[in-house]
């Protein structure tokens, strides 16, 4: 099988705190992005409304735009930070892919909540990103820890499934067995499924036989 | 074992299991639009794949198209980067003779108005399209959902989508709607009681009275914001409504075939005794009309009530995404939702833009004026034959002698991607489906609603409770 999507293992990095519940795809990538044809240049837009204070539009360049002092992303604490952290039902809304590939392409490369809505959890393991869902208060403790002067450096591993502060604290998280394997391997989703092409064939000719109107 | 819709649906269409252990479904219709269908393509063609099977997808340009100058075609679109994208999409179907309603054609519109127009939404069937509300479908009794480019890609390489099943929900609507209530009230009534999570990883079946009574167009609302509850699809099971909606439509099955589908529809509904893993009760009867007031869709309120006020939220989490609402709203605890001035209303979008909420629209306007208060009014249609249908009745002559713009069809300023949108500060009252920050227009506000209190709300410039005008 090859492996030509984007698959994850572990990740050292640092913790952006978005502490935010119900954050949508809108506020991930504004509309007005949604009009390329490309699935590469969305990272300078990610959060775009919250991040400057300008309204973004597509090819507006960084350098002429009026950054938000009080955003998150703009903190001088969290510019290199990897890991997203947010708060209950991330990325709720729009199905737009664009949002999980704005946050890979600004260098997000694991996003930790509560929880996450459903499309863009689906959406993130077909590209490698990945989404680990942690207790409410495992999620505060994170936040406590990740908002203090210096940024929270956290090792993410998706072979033991664990979170970890280097010399420090460990969090286990759970992650469906198919979708851990799926993430590691970096398998070519497409060219999985047409493993069974003969199958779907089969079922396709029985399916259109009992419902010739389809 | 006793099985929900959900469960038959799911098993009439689960093809086997990968070697990685997940489910493949098939999927029976896939609508595509311009804006998360183009880097699919791409991905075909890079990949040197072809598309499994031509006649299950249908194609049209619905979210970044302009809604004035329709007639002129591409030359109507005046933002160069839109145009790109459309202009995309028909490369796209031309390249793989994909059936494309395009921009000219009379029956193009919001790919969730014209799937069942067409008869291309059918009950039993799976239906996916690269937008959220492909919920709305669920009100065919479709097993229709939202999905992402990757999945785009996937569908139309092998007509499959990997999935997980999800937990079967039950919401059970008791009573009857009274005069000047619309489903969007139920729907919203819904959202606010569970909350925008509240059906996530659940397949939502709808049931009791007031589903039964409602029309296709009024069960498509609700079942169309589903996803603003969490849930991915959401579902009524078909009826005698159902068939009578889909009769003669062009793509739906004729003579012998309607008679041998009709017998199969008739074994869609959930067995009696079927486990639900969650189930929600909401009485209807006494239901006041439904506004939102804050900047997602279960921070909704009574017409006749007032803003609450978030410090008697349950949660840390509520209280501060409550004050942050209404910070960004520029509104404050217990004012009269009444009390809230607009700058513009929509009439519109895959929630509320079908004949009947252009008529149910139509019936507060008539002889009456928009308020002098307002920046704008638009009516957009959902499609160019539900336009036709309200000028065959008169009902644009009614907008139009109100003070309203009657648009061409397209999604237009539910996600503002075209030049109809909010401009910082502005209220709206729409009838869209999601009150994001920005979701109309950078810094705009929204205030979901009715098409009848959308239109009760354009005539006095203030967000307004229908029964009393009515």
């Amino acid at each position: 099988m090859s492996s030509n999507q984007a698959s994850f293992k572990t990740h050292k990095g640092s913790v952006i705190p978005l502490d935010l519940a119900n954050v949508d795809t809108d506020q991930i990538i504004p509309k007005q992005f949604l009009k390329s044809i490309k699935k590469t240049g969305f990272g300078d837009n990610l959060f775009d409304a919250w991040r400057y204070e300008d309204e973004g539009e597509i090819g507006k360049p960084v350098s002429s735009r009026i950054p938000r002092k009080d955003f998150v992303l703009n903190d001088d604490r969290y510019t290199n930070g990897s890991i997203l952290l947010a708060r209950r039902n991330f990325a709720c809304g729009s199905s737009r892919e664009h949002a999980v590939w704005a946050l890979l392409q600004y260098g997000i490369r694991a996003v930790i909540a509560p929880s996450f809505a459903d499309i863009f959890f689906n959406n993130c393991f077909n590209n490698g990103l990945l989404p680990i869902s942690l207790s409410e208060e495992e999620v505060e403790s994170l936040f406590e820890l990740a908002t203090g002067d210096k940024p929270l450096q956290l090792e993410v591993n998706l072979v033991t499934k664990t979170i970890s502060v280097p010399g420090g604290q460990t969090w286990t998280f759970e992650v469906d067995e198919k979708r851990q394997y799926q993430l590691i391997h970096g398998l070519d989703e497409i060219g999985l499924t047409l493993e069974l092409a003969d199958k779907i064939k089969q079922f396709e000719e029985r399916h259109l036989q009992q419902n010739p109107w389809l | 074992m006793p099985q929900t819709l959900y469960d038959k649906i799911w098993n009439n269409h689960l093809v086997g299991t990968r070697s990685d252990g997940l489910s493949v479904l098939y999927i029976d219709r896939h609508l595509l639009h311009e804006v998360t269908s183009p880097q699919a393509f791409e991905g075909l063609k890079n990949n040197r794949r072809s598309i499994w099977r031509l006649d299950a997808n249908l194609a049209t340009p619905d979210h970044a198209i302009p809604t004035v100058g329709r007639s002129l075609g591409l030359d109507g679109i005046d933002d160069p980067i839109a145009k790109e994208q459309v202009i995309t999409l028909q490369e796209n179907c031309a390249d793989f003779k994909v059936n494309l309603i395009d921009l000219l054609d009379e029956r193009q519109g919001i790919v969730h108005v014209i799937g069942p127009e067409q008869g291309a939404t059918l009950p039993g069937t799976t239906i996916v399209c690269g937008d959220s509300h492909t919920s709305t479908h669920g009100a065919f009794g479709a097993l229709a959902h939202g999905i992402g480019t990757s999945e785009v890609e996937h569908v139309l390489a092998t007509q499959c989508l990997v999935q997980e099943k999800s937990g079967n929900m039950r919401i059970h609507c008791f009573g009857s709607l009274s005069h000047g209530l619309a489903p969007k009230d139920v729907i919203l009534a819904i959202i606010a009681q569970i909350g925008t999570a509240g059906a996530t990883g659940y397949t939502v079946e709808y049931t009791g009275q007031a589903i039964e009574e409602m029309s296709m167009e009024g069960r498509m609302t609700v079942c169309n914001m589903s996803i603003e509850a969490g849930a991915r699809a959401g579902l009524v099971s078909p009826d005698i409504v159902t068939y009578a909606y889909l009769e003669d439509r062009p793509m739906a099955p004729k003579g012998d075939m309607w008679d041998q589908a009709l017998s199969s529809w008739e074994k869609l509904r959930t067995d009696e005794d079927a486990h639900f893993d969650k189930e929600v009760d909401i009485d209807v009867e006494a239901l006041s009309p439904q506004v939102s007031w804050g900047t997602n869709p279960e921070l909704v309120s009574a017409v006749d009530s007032a803003i609450p006020n978030p410090d008697s939220f349950e949660t840390e989490a509520q209280r501060e995404t409550g004050w942050r609402a209404l910070q960004y709203m520029d509104l404050e605890p217990d004012r009269p939702i009444e009390t809230i001035p607009i700058d513009r209303v929509f009439i519109g979008s895959c929630t509320n833009a079908r004949i009947e909420d252009m008529r149910a629209a139509a019936r507060v306007v008539q002889g009456r004026r928009v308020s002098s208060a307002l920046k704008g009014a638009y009516v957009v249609p959902g499609s160019g034959l539900v336009k036709l249908h309200a000028e065959s009745e008169g009902l644009d002559t009614i907008f139009k002698e109100a003070g309203f713009e009657w648009r061409d069809p397209g999604c237009s300023m539910c996600l503002a991607m075209n030049n109809d949108r909010l401009y910082p500060g502005e209220r709206c009252a729409s009838t869209s489906n999601r009150n994001f920050e920005g979701r109309q227009g950078h810094l705009g506000r929204t205030h979901l609603m009715s098409p009848q209190s959308a239109a009760a709300s354009a005539i006095t410039g203030y967000i307004t409770d229908v029964r009393g005008i009515l």
